[in-house]
């Protein structure tokens, strides 16, 4: 068995104003796979996420414990750089979010922010990860442009070079294709089954049938618990519990 | 038959500020001339230009931006950007409010205590230019405040996700696209501060003076204190002269509007949120 991508140990998280909250997670993310976290809103899919990468330290917590260990560090320590871990474990929103630059800069802006000041591997760096997010072909003409000049689906693809451009281990996607087209979806899923083999990743599926689809592990989320855990798609197929099937089959949700 | 009674109110908000902008127009425009603008006063005032006074005001708007600009766009980014929501903080926010509210004749006071009298500055462009800074400062920095926040929180949590600090955010992401509204903030401040009489009184303007201000220690004329002047102070006073004098303060401090203006209206075109 390969070393685990992720390893959440009894997280814990509260926020200050009691809204969403995450009782005692355990759970490991496998490497080189697509680990799909799904379930009804406000299970806590997205504060998984957002502790994950520490973007939570954004937030007014009432508790944050447990461990969250990557390449056996506690990414919960004091001591962890956020800046660096950020690099590492990159995340795509549900909503594209275009910074207000350019295309070309909406690339290069973690890579500044990294240090990085050599403008021809700046340049190399974003059309390699235009390319990865398959945006290359359709923007390489018009770099300079306003960001949000692109389409839904091409906001999101460049949402996605923008983590790329940083050479991520962990890419977490928290309903990255909920506000695209079909056409625009079957890309953002087709990356993710291209690039399996090189990255690790995190979805929060929009619907049953994209986890279903998209799933190597699958974790189904209640109310801030994990209700169940699986290796492959036999969750989908024969779910343990019985709130698992209910969900899976639509009787709430 | 209600509308019509709004749109008639709203017309007349706008009848004052007009009248008196024409009425100054029509009764200065006859003395505005190159010489009026270039040349020293003659004749205890009564003949000659209001060059001095033009530098004098110009200098003093400089020199409240030099002060009041680094402090309050830098007390604005701490507000908006880093404050808690603390005790300290709402101490922080009253104390800016109540500053705005301050009368400006007590501004004058505060600046001959502090600047001319406690710290030796005299009467001078630098006690004057810091007494406006003081002045200006409540504008500067709920302008800057105010212009932060409207920049949506989601870029500041993606920047964050890219791995900035949050500093980087602030300079890369937030400050930019701030700048427009900060900068409209900071000119419509610093406008006051050209056309204000009463904090120069005690800090820095000069009744008369024969050649301009040799340096920042030097005593100034400006001019809403020289308008003062020869309205009151000096007998035989031509008139022309002292209309054309308010209207050269009118088009300077309407002019420093109208950029701040422009720059707004450009700023909302190009915005991409």
């Amino acid at each position: 068995m390969s070393e685990k991508a992720l390893i959440l140990r009894n997280l814990r998280v509260q926020y200050m104003d009691g809204m969403e909250s995450l009782h005692g997670i355990t759970l490991d993310v496998e490497p080189n796979a697509i680990n799909v976290f799904f379930g009804p809103a406000g299970g806590g899919k997205s504060t998984i996420l957002r502790t994950i990468n520490r973007l939570i330290d954004l937030d007014d917590l009432k508790q944050l414990e447990g461990e969250i260990l990557f390449h056996g560090k506690n990414l919960l320590d004091a001591d962890v750089d956020v800046t660096a871990l950020r690099r590492k474990i990159g995340v795509v929103f549900s909503r594209p979010i275009p910074l207000p630059l350019s295309i070309y800069q909406n690339v290069t802006f973690g890579l500044e922010a990294a240090g990085e000041k050599d403008k021809k591997k700046m340049d190399q760096q974003v059309e390699k990860a235009l390319k990865q997010a398959t945006l290359w072909d359709e923007v390489y003409d018009r770099l300079q442009e306003p960001a949000n000049t692109l389409s839904g689906g091409q906001q999101q693809r460049l949402c996605l070079a923008r983590v790329m451009a940083l050479e991520p281990e962990i890419i977490m996607l928290d309903e990255p294709t909920s506000a695209l087209d079909p056409i625009a979806t079957a890309k953002i899923e087709q990356f993710m089954q291209d690039t399996k083999e090189k990255y690790t990743f995190i979805l929060v599926p929009n619907n049953v049938s994209q986890a279903a689809r998209m799933a190597d592990t699958a974790a189904f989320f209640l109310q801030g618990e994990l209700i169940e855990y699986g290796v492959g798609k036999s969750i989908f197929v024969t779910p343990k519990d019985k709130r698992t099937q209910d969900y899976i089959e639509g009787r709430f949700g | 038959m209600g509308f019509n009674l709004v749109r008639l109110i709203a017309l007349l908000t706008v009848l004052p500020i007009l009248g008196i902008v024409v009425y100054i127009i029509v009764q200065g425009a006859g003395s505005l001339s190159l010489q009026f603008l270039t040349q020293m006063p003659t004749n205890g005032m009564r003949s000659g230009g209001i060059f001095p006074a033009i530098v004098g005001t110009f200098y003093l708007t400089i020199g409240t931006a030099v002060f009041a600009v680094p402090l309050g766009v830098a007390a604005g980014i701490y507000i908006s950007e880093y404050a808690k929501d603390s005790l300290w903080t709402r101490l922080i926010r009253i104390a800016i409010i109540s500053l705005a509210g301050v009368p400006s004749v007590v501004y004058g006071l505060f600046g001959l205590g502090l600047f001319v009298i406690f710290l030796h500055f005299g009467t001078s462009i630098l006690a004057a230019s810091l007494t406006l800074s003081i002045m200006t400062l409540p504008v500067i920095i709920s302008t800057t405040e105010e212009a932060l926040r409207s920049v949506p929180a989601r870029f500041r949590i993606v920047g964050r996700s890219l791995g900035a600090t949050q500093w980087q955010t602030i300079r890369k992401l937030i400050l930019p696209q701030a700048l427009p509204g900060i900068i409209t903030g900071v000119i419509l401040g610093l406008e006051r501060a050209a056309g204000e009489t009463a904090p120069l009184l005690f800090t820095g303007a000069a009744f008369f003076l024969p050649r301009l201000p040799s340096s920042i220690l030097s005593a100034t004329m400006a001019l809403p204190y020289h308008i003062f002047v020869i309205s009151t102070q000096v007998p035989g006073m031509p008139v022309q002269i002292q209309y054309g004098t308010v209207m050269v303060l009118l088009i300077y401090v309407l002019g420093m509007n109208l950029i701040a203006t422009l720059i707004r209206n450009k700023s909302r075109k190009n915005r991409q949120w």
